[in-house]
């Protein structure tokens, strides 16, 4: 019993000697899917995330006087209810910076949530960074000072896609299609409305939604955009629905652009191989492929050595980490996240590995400004390429501060 | 017009993919009376075996030797799974394929991950078969059709002319007297699910690269099989035959053409309402024929179980 005791005792004591030691790090909640369907995407995300902080700063001394970056991992199941609870949880361990990207629907109730949080508990406000949900709401009338993204919103990306197509004066008609839902929704009346101001000549000859993950064979699809005589289709089709109907049209004769926002790894760019050379088109920020810059080379090629089944597919990953990290080098702090947040408002970025272009984050609505590709899938080198499959992403056209001059509605309340 | 025969190519090749599934639950559900709820699974194994086999060898040996290893399983399965199951009656035998389906799916999983497998047509039929006003038509489709007309003559040339298949015929009507006879119906239970199984699997490895191979491809297609036979009757090869290239029909021509609602209530008399996002009847205003062509197999089905409640060509009520 005494030596029950005892123990106990001791295990007191390291207990505070460990959070005293837990202090000195800067602890990131990442909440994102890490079991369901959507596990492989939410797994590469968070290793692209723990690699990020481990060789961008941790090894390179991390912040302040020596505070090391630790990334906690917390499932949300790609639902916004179980991703509450898990905000819930990491604010209880005194998290203080939370980074989410699948989804806009879990985005929303997290900034919601976040937002609600910080007014009610000065003492232990949260930030928000938004790594990829691209919804246009959460900088413009959902926005709020705790949430920034990192990547183009969804209208930022159809601007940069219609301007290069207004440009081909091949291109006469285009159709569109998408998944039954809020995103294949918004991006089709986005593509219209902007086609529209930049080309009326453009005729929209096909403008339709399909079942969401429903559909067993695409080929009638397939064949209306064949028979319409489109020059180009547009869709925001992800996952199997992107796979299935980009191969059926592309193996009924279509042979135009099919211009995409997510028609890249988690085995997509495997499974098109040959057949979607010259034809998939994306739309993205990043890097190119090999990157221009030697140590963004060198920081791939120690990341698929590491992770040899990963893509760096999420590349605004290391603008998060280390805009974070200059953010709290600047505060001076890392726990008075005001200070952090005013240091990010506003941010000039020059040091992506993926970009020569100094990257802003507009003070106005959080939102980075940065530079937008249309890249082509074609065959690349290894390690540069996706899925180990010997193709990969290369840019086509690309539009530097893109999307600036698309006005925001947002109206921020500083604290 | 060209539009049409295209549709009707598609349709077909639809529908005789969804015959091969059919064509062996028919026979394991009259026989054996087990709603077969992996059945699709099996047919996502015979695709990702498939696959891996032809990482190593080519398509060619993956078509052969991928539904043998499905239909072995398939067997393994029932003899020792349930067969031991059956004596405890209906319910049990359902919960058990039920966990099969997601057992296989989660086994899927665990061996290829939860994306899409880079499975495709094997080169030599890599090529445009004919086009019609500029739909191409591409020769590994005419291969699928050729397959499936081959595999329902070697099952009828089986069923109707062989004594096996008159074992199992008389097996399906009366299993009590047939076993009187002293045949082993056990063992025809177990060779009738083994080849069901291969058939599913055969559907998958021909499938898969066209329609795609990932861990959801069971799911897809789980419920509409069980429409199939329903509407084709029991047991009946005809009736599954029918039943799937009238499903495999309805579905390509209903996601082809964009009819829509509006057009039909409009000329029923109806008004069309002056603000459509206030009116309490905006969903059903919009909808277009694409939208509701998921529901009308099933829809089908409800119809011919009130009107002939033992399918178009069963003998018996389901």
């Amino acid at each position: 019993m005494k030596s029950l005791k005892k123990f106990a005792l001791g295990m007191a004591v390291a207990g505070l000697a460990a959070t005293a030691a837990a202090a000195e790090t800067v602890k990131i909640a990442y909440i994102d899917p890490l079991s369901g369907p959507f596990a492989a995407t939410g797994t590469n995300g968070l290793h692209q995330y723990q690699f990020a902080a481990d060789t961008l700063v941790n090894e390179r001394g991390g912040v302040l006087d020596g505070q090391m970056f630790e990334i906690v991992a917390f499932d949300n199941k790609i639902s916004p209810k179980e991703s509450l609870i898990q905000l819930q949880v990491a604010i209880d361990q005194g998290i203080r910076y939370v980074v989410q990207g699948n989804s806009s629907g879990v985005a929303n109730a997290l900034t919601d949530a976040i937002a609600k949080h910080n007014d009610r508990n000065p003492d232990d406000r949260v930030l928000f960074l938004n790594y990829s949900a691209v919804d246009p709401a959460l900088t413009n009338d959902k926005c709020n000072f705790w949430h920034f993204r990192f990547d183009a919103h969804a209208d930022m990306k159809m601007d940069a896609l219609t301007d290069v197509i207004a440009e081909n004066e091949d291109i006469k008609k285009i159709y569109v299609i998408g998944q039954d839902y809020s995103f294949g929704k918004a991006v089709a009346s986005a593509a219209v409305r902007m086609l529209t101001a930049k080309r009326p000549d453009i005729e929209i000859v096909g403008n339709e939604l399909h079942p969401i993950g429903n559909v067993q064979d695409f080929t009638p699809y397939a064949r209306k955009v064949v028979s319409s005589g489109a020059d180009a289709m547009i869709t925001g089709n992800w996952g199997s629905d992107m796979l299935g109907h980009g191969k059926a049209v592309i193996e009924n004769g279509f042979s135009g652009p099919i211009y995409t926002y997510y028609a890249a790894a988690d085995g997509i760019t495997a499974a098109f191989g040959e057949t979607g050379v010259g034809s998939l088109k994306l739309v993205a920020e990043g890097g190119n492929n090999p990157p221009s810059k030697p140590e963004a080379q060198e920081y791939v090629r120690a990341f698929k050595e590491k992770h040899p089944d990963g893509n760096i597919s999420q590349s605004r990953i290391t603008n998060v980490v280390q805009m974070l990290a200059m953010a709290i080098d600047d505060a001076g702090t890392a726990t008075d996240v005001v200070k952090v947040a005013n240091a990010l408002e506003g941010m000039e970025f020059a040091d992506s590995l993926w970009s020569d272009n100094p990257m802003v984050m507009r003070p106005d609505d959080h939102q980075l400004i940065q530079e937008v590709h249309i890249y082509g899938h074609v065959p690349v080198e290894a390690p540069f390429d996706f899925d180990n499959s010997g193709y990969g992403l290369k840019y086509e056209n690309s539009i530097v501060n893109a999307g600036a001059d698309l006005p925001t509605t947002c109206e921020m309340e500083r604290p | 017009m060209s539009l049409f025969i295209v549709n009707i190519l598609d349709g077909l090749v639809t529908g005789l993919l969804l015959f091969m599934l059919c064509s062996g639950l028919t026979l394991i559900f009259s026989m054996m009376g087990v709603l077969n709820f992996a059945h699709a699974s099996f047919y996502m194994l015979g695709a990702y075996f498939a696959y891996q086999i032809s990482m190593f060898t080519g398509f060619w040996a993956g078509l052969i030797v991928a539904p043998i290893i499905v239909g072995v399983m398939g067997a393994l399965i029932e003899r020792y799974g349930l067969r031991r199951v059956h004596q405890y009656g209906h319910v049990p035998e359902l919960i058990f394929t039920f966990g099969l389906a997601l057992l296989i799916e989660e086994f899927v999983q665990f061996f290829w991950g939860r994306q899409q497998v880079p499975y495709n047509p094997p080169e030599a039929l890599d090529f445009t078969a004919f086009a019609i006003a500029g739909n191409t038509f591409p020769a590994y489709k005419v291969f699928m059709i050729f397959m499936a007309i081959a595999l329902f003559l070697v099952l009828l040339y089986i069923l109707t002319r062989t004594r096996v298949g008159m074992t199992i015929q008389a097996a399906l009507s009366y299993p009590e007297t047939v076993q009187n006879l002293g045949h082993n119906v056990p063992m025809v239970f177990m060779g009738v699910f083994g080849v069901g199984t291969a058939m599913a699997g055969l559907a998958g490895v021909i499938a898969g690269p066209v329609m795609g191979t990932f861990p959801g491809m069971a799911f897809t297609l789980g419920a509409i099989v069980f429409v199939c036979i329903v509407v084709g009757g029991l047991g009946s090869l005809w009736g599954a035959l029918v039943a799937s290239l009238l499903i495999g029909w309805m579905q390509t021509f209903a996601a082809s053409y964009n009819l829509r609602m509006e057009d039909l209530l409009i000329w029923l008399g109806f008004e069309k309402p002056m603000l459509m996002w206030e009116s309490a009847w905006q969903d059903l205003w919009t909808l277009t024929l694409p939208q509701v062509g998921p529901i009308l197999p099933y829809l089908f089905m409800v119809i011919v179980l009130v009107v002939r409640p033992q399918g178009l060509f069963g003998k018996r009520e389901t």
